[in-house]
């Protein structure tokens, strides 16, 4: 535990060297935020009210989305470390009594939820201070707010697994931007960061769900949005708790593999 | 304890002629070379021994550190460094040894180097006190002072690396390696960085083994010399035996030069490894 809390703290110093990137972010979170429920106004009303999920709900989970982006965004993941890989400085990486997975799943966590915390807190406090439609609101329950948050730490858990996955193809294809393109690229819309996941025609949806990729923020935000309720939670978490334990289980399995093979090129 | 015995590791590189119609050839024929960046190599070396290791660019230097560091496995030969295979036993060998490799760095870029230094602390679960101890220490001896709380970036090249160096000696290691170490450093921070090893090797008998191409590192601070070429090892001794060998080979004495740097540069022509 104790290296996750110092990866968090380096993390959190390195997120607060900055100033005024912090400032920008709230502000692009913020318009884009409040974009994005004016477009969602506007196709609610132009429907009639016949939307998969309701207007309040939409706007939950377009704010849970701004305040938590950094926790789930999967293409400005950790770039040091692909330069790590390409330019070999994964040498010191590899002096280390560690092993290289468990050391940057707990850099990549330490990181997100130190980022998170210093961009989510102005962006809510902006969300619950909204006029009327547009506003924030509290779960409808304490057991919505419970499930939510152990349904949060899951998906966070399958995006860094992921994001794990695919740095560790990169110590097999070098560069890493093939991988990083497809791949991110399938999370950012197949997750639900697009448009949320109940607005895709039903059977695409059906195919979506097959993958781990509707088991990211899709489930957390629509259990605080109130769009999943009562028993239709429980096979999301356990789909959850299913595709958490794969991709640990494969990336884990491909580090094994990549530590074999692995050349430090160069002097 | 160091034994390296009869290592050797070879490398595949695709190669191709310059130009278009080359470019397009190898994309469905693909030519490898094979190259042997060690071949048979063997040497034992003792704790607390400041050994040199030498030899022109391309020689397999890197790839010895590399094998000894546990970070890249050889194709044949066996190595024990206390007791261990580097490489097989990683994480219990690298507890033990402190590597710098000058051209890379393990600093973390944005934040002050003290962040950096206690995220190490933790990885390699150093004592509070312990710590406190160590930390005072190389302060001391590198004179870092006033750059722990500089961010990395802000640092010049010679201030970075006297950093990069106390960062591998935090854990305290009996061993350190050091791929050149002094590569680019002004003579002041030369001088620091000699001083530096030598005090290590006297106070902790740490051992020692540093590639360089500065021969008046070597001077400095190794008292044995460990020559290759073209992966094959070509002389162990003293620097006064590489003197004297450099002088054998060349006997008319027409490069009757006392630098350092021309006898060096006169052996590795005479032995024929450039």
């Amino acid at each position: 535990m104790r290296k996750y809390y110092d990866f968090f703290k380096l993390r959190f110093a390195t997120g607060i060297q900055y100033r005024m990137a912090s400032v920008t972010a709230l502000t692009t979170q913020l318009i884009w935020g409040l974009m994005e429920c004016l477009a969602y106004k506007a196709v609610a009303e132009a429907s009639g009210g016949s939307m998969p999920m309701d207007y309040s709900s939409i706007v939950q989970y377009i704010w849970l989305k701004e305040a938590l982006y950094v926790f789930f965004n999967t293409w400005s993941s950790d770039n040091e470390l692909f330069s790590m890989i390409t330019s070999g400085d994964i040498a010191y990486e590899l002096c280390r009594p560690l092993s290289i997975y468990s050391m940057w799943f707990s850099r990549i966590t330490g990181a997100r939820i130190a980022e998170t915390l210093l961009r989510c807190v102005p962006v809510l406090i902006c969300a619950f201070l909204m006029p009327r439609p547009y506003r924030m609101t509290l779960p409808a329950s304490g057991a919505a707010f419970m499930f939510f948050l152990a349904a949060l730490f899951l998906a966070l858990g399958i995006t860094i697994t992921f994001c794990m996955l695919v740095y560790m193809l990169c110590f097999f294809t070098i560069a890493p931007q093939g991988w990083r393109m497809v791949l991110t690229g399938a999370v950012e819309f197949l997750s639900g960061n697009v448009i949320p996941l109940p607005f895709f025609p039903k059977k695409y949806l059906f195919l979506v769900e097959l993958s781990p990729f509707a088991y990211m923020q899709n489930v957390p935000f629509r259990i605080y949005s109130g769009d999943l309720a009562g028993s239709g939670i429980y096979p999301y978490i356990l789909k959850q708790i299913f595709w958490l334990a794969a991709l640990l289980a494969a990336g884990t399995a491909l580090w094994k593999c990549a530590e074999k093979r692995m050349v430090i090129q160069g002097g | 304890m160091i034994e390296f015995n009869d290592i050797s590791k070879s490398y595949r590189i695709a190669r191709r002629g310059s130009g278009f119609g080359n470019a397009v050839r190898s994309l469905f024929l693909r030519e490898y070379d094979t190259i042997h960046a060690l071949n048979h190599i063997s040497f034992t070396i003792n704790d607390g021994e400041m050994v040199g290791y030498i030899g022109p660019n391309g020689a397999g230097k890197s790839s010895t550190i590399k094998i000894l560091s546990g970070i890249l496995s050889p194709d044949s030969g066996s190595c024990l460094v206390n007791g261990r295979v580097p490489w097989k036993e990683r994480k219990e060998h690298v507890r033990q040894i402190g590597v710098v490799f000058g051209q890379r760095s393990q600093l973390w870029w944005d934040i002050p180097v003290i962040d950096s230094f206690e995220l190490l602390q933790s990885i390699y679960a150093i004592p509070v006190s312990k710590y406190r101890d160590r930390l005072d220490e190389l302060t001391q001896l590198l004179h870092l002072e006033d750059l722990l709380k500089t961010p990395t970036r802000q640092l010049s090249l010679g201030q970075r690396m006297r950093c990069e160096i106390a960062a591998s000696l935090l854990h305290d290691p009996k061993l350190l390696f050091m791929d050149e170490p002094t590569i680019g450093l002004d003579a002041v921070s030369k001088i620091a960085v000699r001083d530096f090893i030598k005090k290590m090797n006297e106070e902790h008998k740490t051992t020692v083994i540093l590639t360089t191409h500065d021969m008046q590192d070597i001077e400095a601070i190794t008292n044995r010399v460990i020559l290759i070429g073209k992966g094959q090892k070509l002389m162990d001794g003293t620097l006064e035996d590489l003197r004297l060998a450099a002088k054998s080979l060349d006997p008319e004495g027409e490069n009757s030069e006392t630098d350092i740097d021309h006898i060096i540069a006169g052996l590795y022509a005479r032995l024929n490894i450039m």
